[in-house]
């Protein structure tokens, strides 16, 4: 009799727990959807890469793109601009960083145009812009002064400029994000 | 008197002809149950004729109709056509897009990129009928689940549960191989064309498919009978992108929920076992 | 909600918990310890089916909403972006749209389920019409609901319903141009029923726990329709209910499943994946299945004030029902007679469904006539005259007696052929 009632208990509690253990996996079924709905749809993540073709871009130019509704400066960099970026020393940036560490391909400077200091859209880009004391650009909110490395070198900001994920497809191509 | 009625049945029939959508339910006993690669419970839609269904679209259809929900991208997503990449970006590549306002505050055209919709033929809906004798081509976004036909008893009944939903696209198939010869008492519209299928059989839209009208890669015969069934697939899959996946998660849905339902059966009667019911 | 309660707090913090909330008593006291009959049948499962399933709308319609754009020339595209771009979006429209279906054939059957068991019978005249009100909200929020797609079908039933109310004297008008925001159907009206379409459903959580409170007043009817004499006829709800709606409620998925999965756009009309268009009416407007056969009353009476009367009506008697029907015996069990008459009733009602669906001409009208007639004389004629005319099949003891038969040394069944009184 004590016998079989531990295998009845036994077989009984198998089967709560199976049971319950299935429910548990159901619910968690049902929930990843509800919760995934909000990330970022389809459309969105299309547009999550854009390509950039820039051989129209002079030397001494940029252009602006949008990449996931920020935007990108592209600068063409002179011999000049570049002779000053790579031998600036160190130990008097704020935030020290070679040249080398931020660009793929010496002539072309990509960064995000989004000042590290509060988010303003520094100046630069167009001809006829202040350029700031190091003739990179210049944020107009807080007085921050980038150089043509777009690394921070006077005013608020903490940190240079932010650096997209990009890869060279051609010479004057590249892909973002 | 007679003058009068007839005068207003050719009416009713104008309209119905010219209002175009969706009066698939009346006037079409003709209509046949096909055998879809996407039907049943485990369908799947077959690859080359969806590439097939979409180059009909882009070489015959799109120079009136819309596809205006429809992403290049689709096209080369799981579960459908499956073009590479490189095509998907060709493909849209092919045609113009708009975009702007630039910074001088002009529109501009640019070639599309996968991202883009696919643009409509006509900048609206009046510039539609104003090209086509007052009737609008209707978008084929959904045009697949927009369309019946009567299945009369008790075929609406057995529908229910037996997963039956190709009725877009059987209907679709009926009416692009409808076309025909008028019978001669029939009465027929000057710049409308007899269909066995449409409903009042005046039809706005001439006959869009020709033996050979397009030249597939895959060396298929270009018939009618096969372009009508390709394009038929493919509105198919452009109304319901998500087919494939939709019926692979049911089945598993299904699976799980019959095994959770046996062992809360074997839980349910354990417990009342405790009790005389 | 009734009787003693059961309920001992398990730690020092439930106690202190309970002293100034005592929120885990009556969830306790409904939901674990609650009597119910012994003897409740798989179609006592419908009122869980039923939470089940306003939980699942809800939480469907939250996400929904945040997708949907309710103006008159996004909403179509938004629901089909909905359908394409969002992760998983197709799944739970389908869910929400074939959710609709289900939610109306479980309240159906719940509903039969009353009919037929007598369970609007006293003391349970409140939880019945509880019950309907909680129906007409449904009802109104799925109409608003269908709206929202802003097809063809969406665009011709609302304009369709909306001017149901024309029909009412003198104010008609007025009263319609006030529902619309305008002189027809527009981006006032979308706006309108999009915001109510999101309210309802909590007025209708409101009602259904009024519902609840109703029904654990006096306990739940039973298959015999004997009231509840002693503790011997009850059984705590948890364990012995949760696991059997538990496992209700799973098969019931099943079915909902399939219809997602499998043929989600069945049940609903092809013509409304047609963008609305003002200029051109489709040629059958037909509600969801779920209202045909109000339809088929509204469309029965030659009259238009008539037939709205009608169709209002229809459901208006429902509430009536306490006190249309005379006799003392609930359970149809026991009523030879009304059995019979509930299940012609069913077929009627089931015919009307599918006049509703048919237009209204020839022989289709002569009978949704005939069903729309015979509709009223249940509940009017039939029912009050069952009550005077039937002899009722001996009742049972008690519940226990009817469970475990005469071996439970009850008397035998014919001994105890009193009808029902008040419990």
């Amino acid at each position: 009799m004590a016998q079989s009632d531990t295998v009845d208990e036994t077989r009984r509690d198998f089967l709560f727990v199976a049971t319950g253990a299935m429910g548990v996996v159901g619910i968690g079924a049902i929930a990843w959807p509800l919760i995934d709905q909000m990330n970022p749809d389809a459309s969105v993540l299309s547009l999550s890469s854009i390509e950039v073709d820039f051989e129209a871009v002079e030397v001494g130019q940029a252009i602006t793109v949008m990449w996931r509704g920020k935007p990108i400066f592209i600068r063409h960099r002179t011999a000049e601009e570049i002779r000053v970026a790579e031998e600036t020393p160190l130990d008097i940036l704020p935030d020290p960083e070679t040249d080398m560490a931020r660009i793929e391909r010496s002539q072309w400077l990509i960064v995000i145009g989004i000042c590290t200091h509060l988010g303003c859209i520094p100046k630069g880009q167009s001809i006829g812009d202040e350029r700031g004391e190091y003739g990179g650009w210049f944020c107009p909110c807080h007085g921050s002064h980038y150089d043509t490395a777009g690394r921070i070198r006077k005013g608020p900001a903490p940190k240079n400029l932010y650096l997209p994920p990009y890869a060279f497809l051609t010479d004057t191509s590249i892909k973002i994000g | 008197m007679a003058i009068r009625s007839a005068c207003l049945s050719l009416g009713i029939v104008l309209a119905l002809a010219l209002a175009g959508p969706a009066q698939a339910e009346s006037g079409s006993g003709k209509v046949e149950t096909q055998k879809w690669s996407f039907g049943g419970f485990f369908g799947t839609f077959d690859r080359a004729q969806l590439q097939r269904g979409f180059q009909i679209v882009k070489e015959n259809c799109a120079a009136c109709h819309s596809l205006e929900y429809v992403y290049f991208r689709n096209l080369g997503e799981p579960g459908g056509p499956e073009f590479s990449l490189e095509e998907v970006k060709a493909l849209a590549a092919d045609v113009e897009v708009i975009d702007g306002p630039d910074e001088a505050g002009d529109m501009f055209e640019r070639p599309g990129l996968p991202s883009d919709l696919m643009p409509s033929p006509f900048a609206n809906d009046n510039a539609a009928r104003a090209s086509n004798g007052g009737a609008m081509p209707p978008d084929l976004s959904v045009i697949a689940k927009s369309r019946t036909y009567k299945r009369g008893f008790p075929n609406w009944l057995f529908d229910l549960f037996t997963g039956y939903q190709e009725q877009g696209a059987d209907y679709l198939y009926a009416l692009l191989i409808g076309y025909n010869e008028a019978p001669a008492e029939f009465n027929l519209l000057e710049g409308l064309s007899y269909n066995t299928v449409f409903p009042g059989h005046q039809i706005a839209m001439p006959s869009p498919l020709f033996e050979d009208g397009v030249e597939f890669n895959d060396g298929t015969k270009a018939s009618v009978e096969q372009m009508s069934r390709d394009v038929s697939a493919f509105l198919m899959w452009a109304a319901e992108p998500h087919l494939e996946a939709r019926k692979r998660m049911g089945f598993q849905v299904i699976i799980f929920l019959i095994i959770f339902a046996g062992l809360f059966y074997a839980t349910k009667k354990k417990i009342w076992s405790r009790v005389k019911h | 909600m009734s009787g003693q309660s059961t309920y001992t707090p398990g730690s020092g913090f439930a106690r202190w918990f309970d002293e100034r909330l005592p929120i885990m008593r009556l969830m306790h006291d409904s939901f674990v310890d609650f009597p119910n009959p012994r003897n409740l049948n798989y179609w006592w499962t419908f009122g869980g089916i039923l939470s089940f399933l306003l939980v699942t709308q809800i939480i469907t319609g939250i996400i929904l909403a945040m997708h949907y754009t309710p103006h008159v020339d996004f909403a179509f595209g938004s629901v089909e972006r909905i359908m394409r771009n969002v992760n998983y979006g197709w799944l739970i429209r389908y869910s929400h749209s074939v959710g609709a279906s289900m939610f109306f054939l479980a309240v159906y059957i719940h509903m039969g389920r009353g009919l037929y068991y007598g369970s609007y019978k006293a003391p349970r005249e409140i939880l019945w019409i509880l019950g309907v009100i909680i129906y007409l909200l449904m009802m109104a929020t799925a109409f608003m609901g269908y709206v929202l797609p802003w097809g063809q079908m969406s665009f011709w039933g609302a304009t369709v319903i909306t001017n149901l109310f024309s029909a009412i004297p003198l104010i008609g008008t007025g009263v319609t141009e006030w529902l619309w925001g305008g002189f027809a159907i527009d981006n006032p009206t979308l706006n309108r029923f999009f915001s109510l379409h999101y309210l309802l459903p909590f007025m209708i959580v409101g009602v259904v726990i009024l519902h609840i409170w109703a029904l654990h007043v006096p306990g739940s009817n039973n298959p015999t329709g004997v009231s509840v004499k002693d503790k011997e006829d009850t059984l705590p709800f948890h364990p012995y209910y949760t696991v059997k709606d538990g496992f209700a409620v799973v098969v019931f998925m099943i079915l909902f499943a399939y219809f997602i999965f499998f043929n989600p756009n069945i049940l609903g009309d092809a013509v409304n994946y047609v963008p609305a268009d003002p200029l051109s009416t489709p040629p059958h407007i037909v509600p969801e299945w779920y209202l045909l056969p109000f339809y088929a009353i509204l469309r029965a009476i030659p009259d238009k004030l008539g037939g709205v009367v009608a169709m209002f009506g229809s459901i208006a008697v429902l509430a009536m029902l306490p006190w249309l029907d005379r006799s003392k015996v609930r359970s149809a069990v026991f009523r030879p007679i009304y059995k019979q008459f509930f299940w012609i009733f069913i077929i009627v009602f089931l015919i009307l469904g599918y006049l509703g669906s048919q237009p209204p001409e020839g022989w289709y009208l002569l009978i949704s006539r005939i069903a729309t007639a015979w509709y009223f004389a249940h509940f009017f004629l039939i029912l009050p005259l069952i009550g005077l005319l039937e002899t009722p099949r001996p009742l049972p003891e008690s519940i226990t007696k009817s469970v475990l038969g005469s071996a439970a040394g009850g008397a035998p069944s014919g001994s105890a052929a009193s009808p029902e009184t008040k419990g």
